[in-house]
């Protein structure tokens, strides 16, 4: 390994960092609102969209998001939907991302105490009010851990974006092998550019958990 | 001569195949106390909150001054205002302070304004001791206070009728007199009263009316003395002769 090629593949992979961290933000972002809509729209028994949404959640869940990219980046322009690269990435980390997103949510609005429910109740709540101010809040944080899980796994899930040519790290390394052999220095940039997103993310992640639960639970 | 705030006109409740209340007939006076006793599984729980809509019946009528009470979400959610319900567990909102939690159903549900309702929340605390606490979480509050503040948040929505479902049975010895003190203080002021205990001298003590519940019958419906003193049926002998009091 040498630390003349290094030095000389860092910038390519900086740029690849940065493109790494704006499709897993963006994917992320969208994968969080697509899941909070299918979570509500199952948490409050919304009929036929409650359908659809569990078709989607199924079909998202339950196939590769190889094949997801595939489909949205080389079928979907043969009935006229043309996109680029990156936004076809974000779209298959959306659509990915959603319906895990979409079970953490709902696991924690699920997660809150019938008696909270029912003393919400009790004080003639309707049900809007009941979940504004008692489930959303307690729920949402009970979701916490499970939606900092999913956001390491939609980030480390973008490798998977080389397949459609989009320059982020891991194609950026497969490139930097694939045409000039620098396949140990390669593998070290790529592996030690995840481990700086990854790490302090998840040290960050755990942290704001411990934090909203002792805001909301006391524990 | 007494008015009826609540009546109960054959209810009938079943889970499935599972009766749990078998033809309930019950009425209760404007400003008096009514305790429900019965042994565990007795369908006690499964009444009271028949009688703020947590749970639905298969047939029967309420009838809440004066007014058949027709079961409908809305219904419900209007009726609770007037209905006030305290539950076992201690069931603060950890999310609010101790003020958020009894200002939310005045605020949000009745529409009031913030500096009235605040006042009467505050009045209300210092009733049960616990004016300090206003900005406190649940979670640095003991059971004892968490119920006390339970009972204040139901009471701020200016209830007709409050239901009390064994509040202190959760609670440490010592915390129990504190919350018994406050409904003997409400009993006092004519508010008309539920109780479901276990506290067999407070009950006796509290009681213009008891009601013996066993298996989801009621089998006693007598003035408070009188069932302490002499009970109608054996069932209800054997259940006196139980209860360490």
């Amino acid at each position: 390994m040498s630390w003349t090629v290094i030095q000389q593949i860092i910038p390519v992979f900086v740029q690849a960092f940065w493109l790494t961290l704006k499709l897993s933000f963006y994917g992320i972002i969208g994968a969080i609102i697509v899941g909070m809509i299918a979570s509500f729209l199952r948490y409050f028994k919304v009929p036929v969209l409650r359908q659809i949404s569990a078709v989607y959640t199924e079909v998202s869940r339950n196939t590769p998001l190889l094949i997801q990219l595939f489909f949205i980046y080389y079928a979907f322009p043969e009935i006229g939907i043309k996109i680029s690269a990156s936004a076809a990435g974000i779209s298959g980390l959306i659509f990915l991302g959603g319906s895990y997103m979409a079970e953490a949510i709902y696991g924690g609005l699920n997660g809150v105490a019938k008696i909270q429910v029912e003393s919400g109740l009790a004080i003639g709540l309707s049900r809007g009010q009941l979940a504004r101010y008692v489930v959303f809040p307690q729920g949402l944080t009970l979701s916490i851990p499970a939606i900092a899980a999913n956001v390491i796994f939609l980030i480390k899930e973008t490798s998977i974006f080389t397949v459609i040519a989009i320059p982020e790290l891991t194609n950026t390394a497969l490139d930097q092998i694939g045409l000039y052999y620098h396949t140990d220095e390669s593998l070290f940039v790529l592996v030690i550019a995840y481990a700086i997103i990854l790490i302090p993310l998840s040290i960050v992640l755990t942290w704001l958990e411990r934090r909203t639960r002792r805001g909301a639970f006391g524990n | 001569m007494a008015t009826p705030l609540l009546q109960v006109e054959h209810l009938e409740k079943s889970y499935g195949d599972v009766h749990i209340l078998h033809d309930i007939d019950l009425t209760i006076d404007t400003g008096s106390v009514t305790v429900l006793l019965g042994p565990s599984g007795s369908g006690k729980s499964t009444l009271i909150r028949c009688l703020n809509g947590l749970e639905d019946f298969q047939s029967g009528q309420l009838v809440f001054s004066g007014q058949p009470v027709v079961p409908s979400p809305k219904v419900w959610q209007q009726l609770r205002q007037k209905i006030g319900m305290v539950f076992q567990s201690y069931d603060l909102f950890p999310n609010l302070t101790v003020l958020d939690n009894i200002l939310l159903g005045p605020l949000k549900v009745q529409h009031r304004a913030k500096a009235e309702a605040t006042a009467q929340a505050i009045k209300l605390l210092k009733e049960v001791g616990l004016a300090e606490y206003q900005d406190a979480y649940p979670r640095q509050l003991s059971g004892g206070q968490k119920q006390r503040i339970a009972i204040v948040r139901a009471l701020a929505l200016n209830p007709e009728f409050m239901l009390f479902d064994e509040v202190t049975a959760s609670l440490d010895p010592e915390m129990v007199r504190g919350v018994l003190e406050v409904l003997r203080n409400l009993a006092q002021q004519k508010m008309t009263m539920l109780v479901v205990t276990h506290e067999m001298n407070f009950a006796r003590e509290i009681a213009d009316q008891v009601v013996f519940l066993e298996n989801g019958r009621i089998l006693e419906q007598t003035p408070g003395q009188q069932f302490f003193t002499n009970p109608q049926t054996e069932r209800a002998q054997i259940f006196l002769n139980s209860m360490d009091f």
